[in-house]
């Protein structure tokens, strides 16, 4: 099942600022809910997420409740080499998924 | 007139230590306002947060406050010597004031970060950037929410 | 808020600014009532949270399923055109059926397995990822000797007052859209974008749910997913909106 998607333009010019945009499917369950009967519906969130470039990080966030569910987060890094660009988020409950994307830099 | 998901939110949060109570904290402002203060403090130590250099774009007027989008932006060289180290939002009105935080750096070529927030309220909202010299800048942005007109809580 | 609404209602007793038929002319999605940035989360596949469900949805097509092993790729190619047409005449019931019941009816019969619970994760996955392949075509449901009465009992459906607030459909939606109701503006109603990332859910969701939902809100009974009463009321809200481009899977507030 679709976990994440993530939007890296496939190519670009070396020292180019490129746009990224990424989408993780969870509920992001605040904390704060309660159920039909009045039982409060324990916090179930993304916490951080981490975006690699050949290894190095280039950006990281640290989420908290009031982010909205299924999470967007766009950012831009340089492109200074072709390589990969790995993502990964991280919450609770285990939760853990990485993406990867290929980028060429010309 | 509380609106129904304050009510809610606001008995969510006072339940958290003992179950039993379902009253509103006559004191939920102040308690908030003091959370926002704590969570500046954390921040920014007791450095000067001053305005500037930072824009903080959120809707006016939102659709709903389940999903708001926001994009904040830093003037910023993004060079080893001079740039963003850190992006900050927080809320005042929220059940808790930090939204989201950003570590990033030079190899970002602009400071800027776009997400989507939930914002409990009508309230303002801040973005707080610290850059490589150690310096904290802001911005803020006023919200306003209104609640949807139908609701669909009780509908099994 | 039923205070609130209470009075609306009061309002509505008699007569309103504008009564009947929007002219098609007229006719807007609420893609249009919606704030700037809502809409660039509907325009942007990167950003739109529909797309993850439209992505599952385009698994679960390939994937073998059900005691006869089949995957609905096996048989089906392109389903450009189908959603634009529901809900459609199924000719064994005798009465036309939503796409979602469309879909269960394939699962059921073809892919000997066991029906997808309406509203379920996957149902709306498979839902998404076909109505995404009519996106930008304009909608299209046949009306002809056999729909025809079941399209009658839609528009029948829609301007009826009921519930304890004694409301109609037509009332809010063709009298009264552009207007605001508790701070929200009434959108003139019309299905162009289902299944919708709607952002009070949090998640997608069927124009069943969101017909469920509205019924609720004004304190009428809810007919069960699925129910003669709801798809003849479909039917008619997609011939009202002939002609308009699907946009699904749209967001909306």
């Amino acid at each position: 099942m679709a976990r994440a998607v993530v939007t890296v333009p496939p190519r670009a010019r070396r020292g180019e600022i490129v746009e990224i945009k990424t989408l993780a499917q969870h509920p992001m369950e605040t904390g704060f809910r309660r159920t039909q009967t009045g039982e409060l519906i324990p916090r179930d969130i993304i916490r951080t997420f981490r975006c690699s470039y050949n290894g190095t990080e280039v950006f990281r966030a640290e989420l908290h409740p009031a982010i909205a569910a299924n999470p967007l987060i766009a950012f831009t890094t340089v492109a200074t080499e072709s390589g990969t660009l790995s993502f990964e988020w991280a919450g609770d409950n285990g939760y853990t998924v990485t993406e990867i994307a290929a980028i060429k830099v010309e | 007139m509380t609106t129904r998901r304050e009510f809610l939110v606001l008995a969510a949060a006072l339940a958290a230590p003992t179950a039993a109570r379902a009253q509103v904290d006559p004191n939920l402002a102040a308690n908030r306002k003091a959370a926002f203060q704590a969570a500046l403090k954390r921040i920014a130590g007791d450095a000067p947060v001053r305005k500037g250099r930072v824009k903080l774009v959120l809707p006016p007027l939102i659709d709903n406050g389940n999903s708001v989008p926001l994009t904040v932006s830093v003037e910023s060289p993004m060079t080893e010597a001079d740039h963003v180290k850190a992006i900050h939002v927080l809320t005042e009105k929220n059940p808790l004031p930090d939204v989201v935080s950003v570590a990033l750096g030079p190899r970002a070529g602009r400071a800027t970060l776009t997400t989507r927030v939930r914002l409990a309220d009508t309230q303002t909202v801040t973005a707080i950037a610290q850059t490589s010299d150690g310096a904290f800048w802001s911005d803020t942005a006023e919200v306003v929410v209104t609640l949807s007109a139908c609701l669909e809580e009780g509908l099994i | 808020m039923s205070l609130r609404l209470l009075l609306l209602a009061a309002c509505f007793a008699g007569a309103s600014a504008r009564a009947g038929e929007i002219p098609p002319d007229q006719r807007r999605s609420g893609y249009e009532t919606m704030s700037r940035e809502t809409r660039a989360i509907q325009d942007d596949d990167a950003t739109n949270p529909g797309m993850l469900s439209v992505l599952d949805g385009e698994a679960l097509w390939k994937r073998k399923a059900g005691a006869a092993d089949r995957a609905c790729a096996d048989c089906h190619k392109s389903m450009k055109g189908v959603a634009a047409r529901y809900p459609a005449f199924d000719p064994a019931r005798g009465r036309p059926v939503t796409l979602e019941q469309r879909i269960n009816g394939c699962i059921v019969e073809r892919q000997k397995a066991p029906a997808l619970a309406y509203e379920s994760k996957e149902l709306l996955a498979l839902t998404a990822y076909v109505a995404l392949q009519s996106r930008g075509l304009p909608i299209a449901p046949r009306i002809d000797a056999k729909t025809r009465p079941f399209l009658e009992a839609g528009r029948e459906a829609f301007h009826r007052r009921q519930g304890q607030l004694n409301l109609s459909c037509a009332l809010c939606h063709d009298d009264n859209w552009g207007r605001h109701l508790a701070g929200s503006p009434i959108p003139q109603g019309h299905p162009t974008g289902y299944p919708i990332y709607r952002l009070e859910w949090q998640s997608l969701g069927s124009l069943e749910r969101r017909l469920r939902n509205c019924l609720f809100g004004i304190r009428a009974q809810v007919p069960g997913f699925g129910s003669d009463e709801l798809v003849d009321l479909e039917l008619y809200l997609m011939w009202r909106a002939r002609g308009m481009k699907l946009e699904a899977p749209a967001v909306r507030p």
